[in-house]
């Protein structure tokens, strides 16, 4: 399977990686993409900027964990994921995910996974520049939630 | 053991990572955010909501009930909101 995982400062192309995950392939028939993009405003408060602390190390071991779950649960062609780490302005982006397969279940499935996963267990912080200071973003128990959601024996998904 | 703190754990301890050797009283990571809540001010207010801190023994997930000898480094951090 081909895995692509990379942290960097600088923005990425999702459609370029996109393209990148399927160039010369004939067997991928579906292809995922799921991109995060920073919000102008948090809770009705316009913010200037987010500042995506992580953990070196630590953050790509758990992607990489994470990439290796998913594809023991289904049959995935390749995965990509980039996460951006320092200053990030509205509008632009956070971070993606595209998985692909032979069938749209699959890449629909482990995509969601992964962000659940990412969302909960990868080792980034975010913090909010506005005009009241900065402020680091609480964790949601939503997030727990649909993290929690996985948690259940394989082969059960199908069914939600 | 070298440790390394993230987000307001490393903003309310005022630095990023530092070498300590507890005492080896101090057996798991509970232990040991007790004893770091002990070593000042900052430590005190950092470690004040023991229950909201996750920690990472080498760069993998672990519980407050972790055992920390042989770990080379320990985390600590807030819930995660990457993504």
């Amino acid at each position: 399977m081909q895995t692509t995982v990379r942290l960097q400062r600088e923005d990425f192309d999702a459609a370029a990686e996109q393209a990148a995950l399927t160039r010369g392939r004939t067997d991928i028939g579906a292809v995922v993409t799921f991109t995060g993009i920073c919000r102008g405003a948090e809770s009705g408060e316009p913010i200037a900027a987010l500042t995506l602390e992580h953990y070196p190390g630590m953050a790509e071991a758990e992607i990489a964990r994470h990439i290796e779950e998913a594809t023991s649960r289904w049959p995935l062609l390749g995965v990509t994921v980039i996460h951006r780490y320092g200053r990030i302005e509205p509008g632009e982006n956070i971070m993606m995910v595209a998985t692909a397969s032979s069938h749209r279940e699959a890449a629909f499935a482990a995509a969601e996974f992964l962000m659940d996963y990412l969302k909960t267990k990868a080792p980034f912080w975010k913090q909010v520049e506005s005009q009241s200071g900065k402020a680091w973003v609480e964790a949601k128990g939503a997030d727990d939630q649909a993290a929690a959601r996985w948690n259940k024996p394989p082969g059960s998904e199908a069914a939600e | 053991m070298k440790l390394v703190y993230f987000a307001w754990v490393r903003e309310r301890v005022g630095k990023a990572e530092e070498e300590l050797a507890p005492p080896a009283s101090v057996r798991t990571v509970a232990d040991l955010m007790r004893w770091l809540g002990e070593q000042g001010e900052e430590y005190a207010h950092a470690f004040e909501q023991a229950k909201s801190i996750r920690a990472a023994i080498d760069k993998t997930h672990v519980r407050p009930d972790a055992a920390i000898a042989g770990a080379r480094e320990i985390a600590f951090f807030p819930p995660m909101t990457g993504g």
